[in-house]
C-alpha cells in the first residue's frame, strides 16, 4: 500500500471539497430555477452520492475514459479523436479525427489482441465452421465440439481434472461463487478484491470478511477468529470458509502472496479460490499463472480461476479444478445453464493461443513472448523507478500502476500523453478509492524497446510539468486504506 | 428558629441569634434526623460510585483457539453429486447451431436453439463478423473504459437506439450480465420493486443484488399485481407519505423465457400509470419476434417506446449474436456507463459480435418477410403438436418458444424432468432431432414444472417441423406408455 504525502492529501481533499461545494451549489440552484422534471407521484430516477459523482466530476474528466478507437487493441491503437458538444452539455462527439497512439491501456500481456498469423486464421474458420452463436446455454445445444476441445486443454494446462468454460469473465465470478457458498458460509475475501468477486459474494448469502489487503497474518487472524467464534448470533460453527484472492491484483500491480496463504489455508482446513484474471499467461516461466510462478503446487488451490480476456486476447473466463468440483458447478452454476455460450470463434482464439502458449503450434513463439513480456515489464518498472515515480506493484508484473493522486492532475496527466501520442489509463473512483488516483500502464509483449522508450520519454516530459516525481520509492508503509468495493463488502454483512 | 422570629425584638440581637442556632441544632441531633439523612446520602453517594457489576470476560486463549481450529470440520466444498448429474451428458454440436445440425456424426434437426429468425450462420452476417475479426483481432483487451470501447460498439449503441426508437442504448458485453447490472444502478436498498414470480434469473439476481424491497406477483397475474401494487398506494396513504421518496419499479418479461407466456404489456403500462411505477421491460425473446417490423412487445401492443423507462435484451437469441443492452433515455443511459458493474468492470463484448448484431438488425429490417415466417411456422408447428399423447403444449402462440408439459404430472420438478429427459434422449438417438428439457438451477427460485423446450426458427422448413412433431408423438407415446 502507498502513504500518501501529507500536502498532496490536503491539495487531493480539497480539490474534491472545492468540486462537492461548486457541484451542490450548482445543484442548489438549478434546483431554484428549472424544477426538475420528475413527474407527479414519482421519486427522482437518480439521487444518490453516485449521480452527484457522476454529474459533477465525472462528467468533467470524462473524455479521459472511454476513449474509442478504431484499431484493434495491438501495441499501437487509432484512437478516435472527441470534443465536447458546447459548454453546457457533457456529451462528447466524435471529431471524426484519427491518433495513432502507443498503447499502455490494454491487457494485451502477450500481444494476442492484434492479429495474430496463427490465431485469427483459425479462428475465421472456426466462424465459418460455426457461426458466430450458438444461440443456446451449454446444457442445450450451446456446446460445440471447440467448446469442449477448450475446456480439456484448459484442464491440462493447468494440471486439473476439469475445467468448465464461460462466456464472461465476470459472471463466471459472479455465477461461480453463489454456486459454492450460500448461508453459513463464510468467504474471507482480500480487500480489494475486484468487483465481480464483491458481486459473486453478495450474491451468494454468505456472510464476508475482509482481510488487509495480501496481507497473510491478518489473514490467520481473521480467521482463527472466525472460527473460534462461529457463525454470528448462533455461535454455531461455519459450515465452510472460502478464501478469495487475486492472483496480480489489476489496480495495484501487486503479486498474491501465495504461498504464505496456501500454509494458512491448509493450516485452517479452509477453501481456496484464486482469481487468476491478470496473472494466467502473463505470470510464471510458461505463462501458468501464479501458482507456477510461486512455485506452489495447483493441487493446493482448489478452485482456479481465471479470465481469457486478457493474455489470450478473447473474451470469457474458466474454472478448473477437480472432476467432481466441475461436474457439480456445471448443474449449479446459473450462467453455464441459462446464457448464452461463448462464441465459438472466441473459443476458437483462446485455444490457438493456448496452443502457442504451450509451443503446440510447432513454433517457438509463446516461450519468446512470454521473455519478452518479462523483460518488458521489469525494465519499464525500473526506468519508472528511476524517473521517482512512486511504482506501485512487485516485479516481475506487468501491471504498473503509478501514484498521481489529485484528480485534476490525473485528468491532466492522460490528455497530456494522449497529445504525445501515448494512450495510457487512468483510475479513479469507483474502481480505487478516492484520494488514491493513479495512472496505470499494462505492459505487452509486443511493445518494443523502442516503443517503451518513446513512452518513457514521454512520461518524463509530462510527469515533470505535472509533478508526480515523489522522490525516492517509498517502501510498503501499510498505510490502509481499503478501496470503496472492499468497504462495500464489508457494509453488506 | 422560631424564637427568632417570634420572641425576640426587632432587629435581633447578637444574643437572640445565638440562641436560636443551639435550639437549632440542639432540636435537629436530639431528632436524629440529620444522622439518618446523611447516612442515607453517603450510603446512595457509595452505591453510585460503585462499579456496575460485570462477569468477568475471559477471552479465549490462543490454546483455545488452537483447539477449536484443531477441532472444526468444514462441509466438503461442494455436496455430492446427485445421480442426474453423473449421468447426464448434453449433446456437443460438430456443426453450426442453425436448424439443421450435426451431433455424434448424426445431421438432426435443431429444435433447440433460440436462433428465431435463423440467422446464425447468415451470409451476410458471416461477412460482415469475418472482415471484423481480421480489422479488429477477436477480443477487446479491456473495459470500455479503457481503451474497451470500438467504434463498432459506439456504432451498435446508436443503431440499436435508433431501431428500437429510444434516446439511447448501452451495450453489456454479455445477456445474463445486463438485468444484474441495470437493476442495481437504479434499484438501492428502500426502493419496491414488484417483479412476476417467473422471471428468469438474471432479473431474480439483479433485484436480490439491488437489496431493494421486492414482491413477487403471480405469474401474469394482473390483478394479483394490482393487488401488490395497490398495498403499495395504501401503506402511502397509512402512513400520511405526501411525496414518493423511493423508486418503484415493476419489472416484467414480454415473453417470459421460463414459460413462453406474453405479458400484457397494455395492462400494464395502465398498471404502471395508474399508481406511478416505472417498468423495465426484458425483451430478450420478443425483439425481432413480435410486432410488425420486431420491435418487440412495444410495438405488439402499440405503446410508446418512450413510456417503458427501460427495455433490455440479450442477444443471444433472435439477433444470433452475444451481449445484451439496455435502452432508454440518454439519463438511464448515461447512469449506467459509470454505475452498471456490468459494464464498468468487465472486458467489452468482442467486436464482432457487435457488428454482427448491427448486420442482425440490417437484415430483420430488410427481410421482414422472416418474421411472418417465423410465426407461420409457430403456428404450424403448434398444430402439429396439439394432440401428442400424454403432454400438452403450454405457451402463448406469439411466442417462438414451445414448452410441452407432461399431462400426468409427478408433480416434482425432478420427477418430470427424468421422465421428459427420456423422450429427449431418445428423439436425438432415434429420430434424430435435438430438443431439451427445461433445466433449473437450485439458485433458481422459480418453480414451473419442467417442460420440453421447443424453440422455433424461421429457417425450419414445414417438412422438418411436422416430421419432428410426428416423431415426438411416437416417442412420447412410447415413453410415456412403457
Amino acid at each position: 500500500m502507498v502513504q500518501v504525502p501529507y500536502f498532496t492529501a490536503l491539495t487531493t481533499y480539497f480539490a474534491y471539497a472545492l468540486l462537492f461545494a461548486i457541484g451542490h451549489i450548482r445543484d442548489f440552484f438549478s434546483c431554484l430555477l428549472w424544477k426538475e422534471k420528475v413527474a407527479d407521484g414519482y421519486a427522482p430516477l437518480t439521487g444518490d452520492f453516485g449521480d452527484f459523482y457522476i454529474r459533477w466530476v465525472y462528467h468533467r474528466i470524462h473524455d479521459c475514459f472511454n476513449r474509442p478507437i478504431c484499431s484493434s487493441p495491438g501495441a499501437w491503437i487509432d484512437v478516435v479523436g472527441r470534443e465536447r458538444l458546447g459548454t453546457s452539455n457533457w456529451i462528447l462527439k466524435n471529431t471524426g479525427g484519427v491518433r495513432r497512439c502507443l498503447n499502455l491501456g490494454s491487457y494485451n500481456y502477450l500481444g494476442f489482441a492484434a492479429q495474430d498469423e496463427y490465431c485469427t486464421v483459425k479462428a475465421i474458420e472456426t466462424l465459418e465452421r460455426f457461426g458466430a452463436s450458438t444461440c443456446s446455454g451449454c446444457f442445450d445445444a450451446g456446446k460445440t465440439t471447440v467448446h469442449e476441445e477448450l475446456e480439456n486443454l484448459v484442464a491440462e494446462y493447468l494440471g486439473k481434472e476439469d475445467a468448465i468454460v464461460y462466456g464472461m469473465g465476470f459472471a463466471t465470478n459472479s455465477s461461480t461463487l453463489p454456486a459454492l457458498v450460500g448461508k453459513g458460509c463464510l468467504v474471507i475475501s482480500d480487500s480489494l478484491n475486484h468487483s465481480s468477486i464483491v458481486v459473486g459474494v453478495r450474491g451468494s448469502g454468505a456472510r464476508v470478511k475482509v482481510f488487509k489487503h495480501n496481507n497473510p497474518e491478518h489473514l490467520e487472524k481473521v480467521i482463527r477468529e472466525s472460527i473460534a467464534e462461529g457463525q454470528p448470533r448462533t455461535h454455531r460453527p461455519w459450515k465452510k470458509i472460502l478464501i478469495v484472492i487475486e492472483g496480480v491484483y489489476s489496480m495495484e500491480g501487486e503479486i498474491a502472496r501465495l504461498p504464505e496463504i496456501v500454509a494458512i489455508k491448509n493450516a485452517y482446513k479452509a477453501y481456496l479460490y484464486l482469481d487468476e484474471a491478470h496473472s494466467i499467461g502473463a505470470m510464471g516461466q510458461t505463462g501458468r499463472g501464479i501458482c507456477e510462478y510461486t512455485g506452489v503446487p495447483f493441487a493446493d488451490v482448489d478452485i482456479l480461476m481465471g479470465t481469457f480476456t486478457k493474455s489470450f486476447g478473447s473474451c470469457g473466463g474458466y474454472i478448473a479444478g477437480s472432476k467432481d468440483l466441475i461436474t457439480h458447478l456445471r448443474h449449479t452454476s446459473p450462467c453455464h445453464t441459462y446464457a448464452t455460450s461463448m462464441s465459438p470463434a472466441a473459443v476458437q482464439q483462446v485455444t490457438s493461443s493456448l496452443k502457442v502458449i504451450m509451443g503446440r503450434d510447432g513454433s517457438r513463439r509463446g516461450a519468446e513472448k512470454l521473455r519478452n513480456l518479462r523483460e518488458n515489464s521489469n525494465w519499464f518498472r525500473q526506468e519508472l523507478l528511476k524517473l521517482g515515480c512512486q511504482v506501485l506493484g512487485d516485479e516481475d508484473s506487468p501491471v504498473i500502476p503509478i501514484m498521481v493522486y489529485n484528480p485534476g492532475r490525473m485528468a491532466e496527466f492522460s490528455r497530456e500523453c494522449l497529445k504525445r501520442h501515448v494512450a495510457i489509463v487512468v483510475v479513479g473512483f469507483p474502481a480505487c478509492s478516492l484520494i488514491l488516483e493513479r495512472a496505470r500502464f499494462c505492459i505487452s509483449a509486443s511493445h518494443t524497446r523502442k516503443d517503451l522508450e518513446y513512452a518513457i520519454d514521454v512520461i518524463r516530459e509530462v510527469g515533470t510539468i505535472m509533478r508526480i516525481f515523489w522522490g525516492k520509492p517509498t517502501p510498503d508503509l501499510l498505510a490502509d486504506v481499503p478501496s470503496l468495493a472492499a468497504k462495500l463488502a464489508a457494509k453488506t454483512q | 428558629m422560631a424564637s427568632l422570629l417570634t420572641t425576640a425584638s426587632w432587629p435581633p440581637t447578637l444574643e437572640s441569634w445565638k440562641l436560636a442556632l443551639e435550639s437549632l441544632f440542639l432540636n435537629i441531633i436530639t431528632d436524629g434526623h440529620l444522622l439518618v439523612e446523611t447516612l442515607l446520602v453517603v450510603v446512595i453517594v457509595a452505591l453510585l460510585l460503585q462499579k456496575s457489576y460485570q462477569p468477568q470476560k475471559r477471552p479465549l486463549s490462543e490454546a483455545e483457539i488452537d483447539q477449536l481450529c484443531e477441532e472444526w470440520e468444514p462441509e466438503p466444498l461442494h455436496p455430492p453429486l446427485t445421480e442426474i448429474m453423473k449421468t447426464f451428458k448434453e449433446p456437443v454440436l460438430e456443426s453450426a447451431a442453425g436448424p439443421h445440425t450435426v451431433v455424434n456424426g448424426k445431421d438432426v434437426i435443431n429444435l433447440t436453439s433460440f436462433n428465431f429468425l435463423g440467422l446464425i450462420g447468415n451470409e451476410e452476417m458471416q461477412r460482415v463478423s469475418r472482415a471484423a475479426i481480421e480489422k479488429y483481432g477477436v477480443g477487446a483487451c479491456g473495459p470500455r473504459g479503457f481503451y474497451g470501447t470500438i467504434d463498432v460498439h459506439v456504432e451498435f449503441e446508436e443503431r440499436v437506439a435508433r431501431f428500437m426508437g429510444t434516446e439511447d442504448c448501452i451495450l453489456y458485453s454479455y445477456g445474463l450480465a445486463t438485468a444484474p447490472s441495470t437493476i442495481p444502478a437504479f434499484c438501492k436498498r428502500g426502493d419496491i420493486i414488484i417483479c412476476d414470480e417467473a422471471a428468469h434469473w438474471g432479473i431474480q439476481n439483479g433485484i436480490h443484488l439491488s437489496r431493494s424491497t421486492v414482491a413477487w406477483f403471480k405469474h401474469n397475474d394482473m390483478d394479483d399485481l394490482e393487488a401488490k401494487l395497490k398495498a403499495v398506494k395504501e401503506e402511502d396513504v397509512r402512513k400520511k407519505r405526501r411525496k414518493v421518496v423511493n423508486r418503484r419499479f415493476i419489472i416484467v418479461e414480454a415473453i417470459c423465457q421460463n414459460t413462453g407466456f406474453v405479458t400484457p404489456m397494455d395492462k400494464i403500462m395502465e398498471l404502471k400509470k395508474k399508481y406511478h411505477f416505472r417498468v423495465i421491460v426484458d425483451e430478450s425473446l420478443s425483439l425481432g419476434v413480435m410486432g410488425k417490423t420486431g420491435r418487440g412487445c412495444t410495438e405488439h401492443f402499440n405503446i410508446p417506446v418512450q413510456d417503458v423507462d427501460m427495455i433490455i435484451a440479450g442477444m443471444g437469441f433472435a439477433f444470433a449474436s452475444i451481449g445484451g443492452f439496455c435502452c432508454g433515455s440518454h439519463k438511464v443511459v448515461d447512469h449506467q456507463r459509470l454505475m452498471g458493474a456490468g459494464y464498468c468492470f468487465s472486458a467489452a463484448l468482442p467486436p464482432y459480435l457487435a457488428s454482427n448484431a448491427i448486420a442482425a438488425i440490417d437484415q430483420l429490417e430488410m427481410y421482414p418477410s422472416l418474421l411472418t415466417k417465423l410465426q407461420d411456422n409457430v403456428r404450424l408447428l403448434r398444430k402439429a403438436l396439439q394432440d401428442t399423447p400424454g403432454m400438452v403444449v403450454g405457451s402463448n402462440e406469439n411466442s417462438p418458444v414451445i414448452h410441452m408439459y407432461l399431462k400426468n404430472s409427478t408433480n416434482s420438478f425432478g420427477g418430470d424432468f427424468m421422465v421428459l429427459q427420456k423422450i429427449v434422449e431418445k428423439m436425438l438417438d432415434d429420430k434424430s432431432v435435438l430438443l431439451t428439457c427445461t433445466k433449473r438451477m437450485p439458485l433458481d427460485r422459480v418453480r414451473w414444472p419442467a417442460s420440453i423446450r421447443i424453440a422455433v426458427s424461421a429457417g425450419h422448413n414445414d417438412k422438418d417441423l411436422l416430421a419432428a412433431a410426428e416423431s415426438l408423438k411416437v416417442v412420447a407415446a412410447s415413453v410415456l406408455e412403457s
